[in-house]
C-alpha cells in the first residue's frame, strides 16, 4: 500500500535502522488512527514524517514514545521487539521525544530539566529518589552540551520561565541529546517560532542529526522537508501513503499526496 | 549555581546576544528581587516599628516567648510548605496533630517511657499522613482538599472519641523539657523546629527527591513524561506533612504537659498561612524551606504585638487575612512581571 515514489538512498539502506515501526495500527473507539503502519529511521538521518491534521502523525509519534499502545503491530529498537508501556519506558529504551508543547519545568533551571527525571546521584545502593544530587557534575555536563549544541542561553541559574521561546525550544531540543540517545523525535518543533528562531532550532536539528541519532521531524513547512529530511514518510486517514526522498522538484507531489488530490 | 553566571555559554559561533546585554531589564529585575525579598523585608520592618511602639517588644523574654509561641505553626508549616509546593493542600494537620496528641497521652497512661510516646505521636501524624497521600493518589481524587477535609474531620471525630472530649494531664518529663527554657534563655522546642528545618533543607536541597518535589509541582503532566515517579513522590509530601504534624503534637504536649483533643484548632489555616505569607508560591514549584519559617514568625510576631499594644483578639485575625491577601496578590505581581521579562527577552532576540 505504501507508493515508493523515489527509491531510498541505498546507502542509507544497508544501514541497520535503529527504530523499526511495524504493521502499527491503534484504535480510539471506533476510529481508526493508525492502520498498518509501518516506517524504519537510521543512525544520522531524518526523517520527515508529514500529513494534514488529523492523519495519525500525533498517534504515531505517542505510541513510539510511550504515551499511547499499539492495539497491534510491533516496535523494533536495533532489530529487537520492544515493548513501551510509558513514557519512562520509551526514555529508558533510547527514545527521546521534543513534546510541541516542550514539557518544559518553568520553575527550574535550563540544567535542572536537561536532568529532570534522571538526575545525576550517588550512592547508586540508594533508591533513585534517595539519591544526594550531583550537581557539579551536572552544570558541567549542561555547560558542555550547550556548547556542542551551539546554543547560547543568556542565564544558566535563571528558571526557564524567564527565557524567550526560541530559547525554550532550544532548551527542549537539547534536553533530548543530554545521554546518548537513538531516537530523537521532534513534533512540530518550529511551530511558534519566528524565522530567526525557527533556523536556530532547525540548525539543531541537523546537528542532531550529524552527532548520529535517528532523527523523526514531524512538521507542516515544505521548505523544512526538502531542505532537512533524507526521506519522507506521508500519512493520510491513518494509512501510510507514500514515501519519498524530498527534493525540491517533488515538492508538488509531496502536497498532493498529504491531501489526497 | 552562581559561578555559571554569564560564563561557558557563548561558545562557538554565537549568534544570540552576549550575555552582558541581557543582565539588564533594571526595572523589572528590581521589582522581582524587592518581592522576592519581600517577606524578610516587612518582618524587619515589622519587628523595629513594633520596638518603637512597645517597649516590651523588644525584650529577650519577648522574643523568647514568641519562638516558643510559634514552634508549632513552624514545624507543621514546614510539612504543610512541601504539600503546597506540588500544589497540594493538608488540610488535616490541626486534627492529625489533635489525634497524636491524645494517642500519645493514653500510651503514657498505658506505661509508655518517653521515648515510645514521642515515637506514638509522631507515628500517629505519619499514619494519617499516609492515608492522605495514598487516597489522594491511588484513590485517584481531583483534588487533595477532598481527601485532606475527611482525615480533618475523621481525625477530630477520633480524638475527642478517644479522650472522651477531655484534655488528657500528663505527659514524660522529657517531653515537657520541650516547654521549659533549656539554653540561652531559649525552650527545648526551637531546638527541635531548628533541628527539624536543617533535616528538610538538606532533603529538599541536596537529595533527588526534593528536586522531584519542585518538578512536579512545576509541571505534573511534564514530570510524567520525564518519568518522574509522580504518584510516590505526592504521596511522599502528605507522609511528611503528618509527620510534621506529629512533632508539633509533641512540642505542644510538652508545652501544656497535656494531650488534647482540642488541640490544633484552625492549625491549618496558620500554617497556610503562613506558607503563603512567607512567599511560596500557590502556583506550585516555587519556593523553599525558609518561606515558611518566615510566615510562621511573621504571624507570631504579629499576634504578640497585637497583643502587647491592647489590640482587640477578634483584630487579630482580620489582620492577619489582610496579610494573606497581600501576599497572594504580590505573587500574582511576581507572575506578571516574570512574563514582562520573557517578552523582553524575545524582542532582544529578534
Amino acid at each position: 500500500m505504501s507508493a515508493v515514489a523515489a527509491s531510498v538512498d541505498p546507502a542509507a539502506t544497508a544501514v541497520h535502522p535503529v527504530l523499526a515501526v511495524r504493521g502499527a495500527t491503534k484504535r480510539f473507539g471506533s476510529v481508526v488512527a493508525l492502520d498498518d503502519v509501518s516506517i524504519e529511521v537510521r543512525r544520522g538521518e531524518i526523517l520527515g514524517l508529514l500529513g494534514d491534521n488529523g492523519a495519525g502523525k500525533s498517534t504515531l509519534t505517542k505510541c513510539i514514545s510511550g504515551v499511547h499502545q499499539l492495539d497491534a503491530g510491533a516496535i523494533l529498537l536495533d532489530g529487537a521487539p520492544t515493548q513501551i508501556r510509558s513514557p519512562a519506558d520509551a526514555r529508558f529504551a533510547g527514545i527521546e521525544t521534543v513534546y510541541q508543547d516542550l514539557a518544559l519545568f518553568d520553575n527550574l533551571t535550563p540544567g535542572q530539566n536537561f536532568f529532570a527525571g534522571r538526575e545525576l546521584a550517588w550512592p547508586q545502593w540508594l533508591p533513585r529518589g534517595m539519591r544526594f544530587l550531583q550537581q557539579r557534575r551536572m552544570d558541567a555536563e549542561t555547560r558542555i552540551l550547550l556548547a556542542n549544541l551551539k546554543v547560547t542561553l543568556p542565564r544558566l541559574d535563571a528558571v526557564v520561565a524567564m527565557m524567550s521561546g526560541g530559547q525554550r525550544q532550544a532548551i527542549a531540543v537539547a534536553r533530548s541529546t543530554v545521554f546518548a540517545r537513538k531516537v530523537v523525535i521532534l513534533d512540530e518543533p518550529t511551530a511558534a517560532l519566528g524565522l530567526r528562531e525557527s533556523r536556530q532550532v532547525l540548525n539543531l536539528v541537523a546537528t542532531l542529526r550529524d552527532q548520529g541519532n535517528a532523527v523523526i521531524l514531524i512538521t507542516h513547512n515544505m521548505e523544512h522537508v526538502t531542505e532537512l529530511a533524507d526521506r519522507a514518510v506521508v500519512l493520510r486517514q491513518g494509512r501510510k501513503v507514500g514515501e519519498l526522498v524530498p527534493t525540491k522538484d517533488n515538492k508538488q507531489e509531496l502536497v498532493s499526496m498529504i491531501v489526497g488530490a | 549555581m552562581p559561578e555559571t553566571r554569564n560564563t561557558g555559554t557563548t561558545v562557538g559561533d554565537a549568534v544570540l546576544p552576549a550575555p552582558k546585554k541581557q543582565e539588564a531589564v533594571p526595572g523589572l529585575a528590581l521589582g522581582l528581587a524587592l518581592l522576592s525579598a519581600g517577606p524578610v523585608v516587612i518582618l524587619v520592618l515589622l519587628i523595629v516599628v513594633l520596638s518603637f511602639l512597645s517597649p516590651y517588644f523588644l525584650t529577650g523574654r519577648n522574643l523568647s516567648n514568641i519562638l516558643a509561641q510559634t514552634a508549632v505553626i513552624s514545624v507543621v508549616a514546614m510539612g504543610q510548605h512541601l504539600v503546597i509546593l506540588t500544589r497540594g493542600i493538608d488540610l488535616s494537620v490541626g486534627s492529625n496533630l489533635a489525634l497524636a496528641s491524645v494517642v500519645g497521652a493514653l500510651s503514657f497512661y498505658a506505661g509508655a517511657p518517653a521515648f515510645v510516646v514521642i515515637a506514638v505521636m509522631v507515628g500517629c501524624g505519619a499514619a494519617v499522613g499516609t492515608i492522605n497521600g495514598l487516597f489522594y493518589v491511588f484513590g485517584r481524587l481531583p483534588h487533595p482538599f477532598i481527601i485532606t477535609l475527611a482525615t480533618l474531620s475523621i481525625a477530630k471525630g477520633l480524638a475527642l472519641q478517644l479522650a472522651d472530649g477531655r484534655a488528657i494531664p500528663g505527659m514524660p518529663d522529657a517531653i515537657d523539657a520541650l516547654g521549659r527554657e533549656a539554653v540561652w534563655g531559649l525552650p527545648g522546642s526551637v531546638f527541635v523546629v531548628a533541628g527539624v528545618a536543617a533535616v528538610l533543607f538538606v532533603m529538599a536541597k541536596t537529595m533527588v527527591w526534593g528536586r522531584w518535589i519542585y518538578a512536579v509541582g512545576g509541571r505534573p503532566d511534564a514530570a510524567v513524561r520525564m518519568g518522574i515517579p509522580v504518584s510516590w513522590v505526592l504521596v511522599s509530601v502528605y507522609v511528611i506533612s503528618g509527620l510534621c504534624a506529629g512533632i508539633g503534637a509533641v512540642i505542644l504536649a510538652g508545652r501544656t504537659d497535656a494531650g488534647s483533643p482540642l488541640f490544633g484548632n484552625l492549625l491549618e489555616l496558620d500554617t497556610i498561612a503562613a506558607v503563603i505569607i512567607g512567599g511560596a508560591s500557590f502556583l506550585g514549584g516555587r519556593g523553599h524551606l525558609g518561606h515558611a519559617l518566615i510566615g510562621a514568625i511573621m504571624i507570631g510576631v504579629i499576634r504578640n504585638a497585637l497583643n502587647l499594644l491592647n489590640v482587640n483578639v477578634f483584630f487579630q485575625l482580620i489582620v492577619i487575612g489582610v496579610v494573606i491577601v497581600i501576599a497572594v496578590e504580590a505573587d500574582v505581581l511576581r507572575n506578571y512581571l516574570e512574563g514582562r521579562v520573557r517578552v523582553m527577552q524575545a524582542g532582544r532576540q529578534s
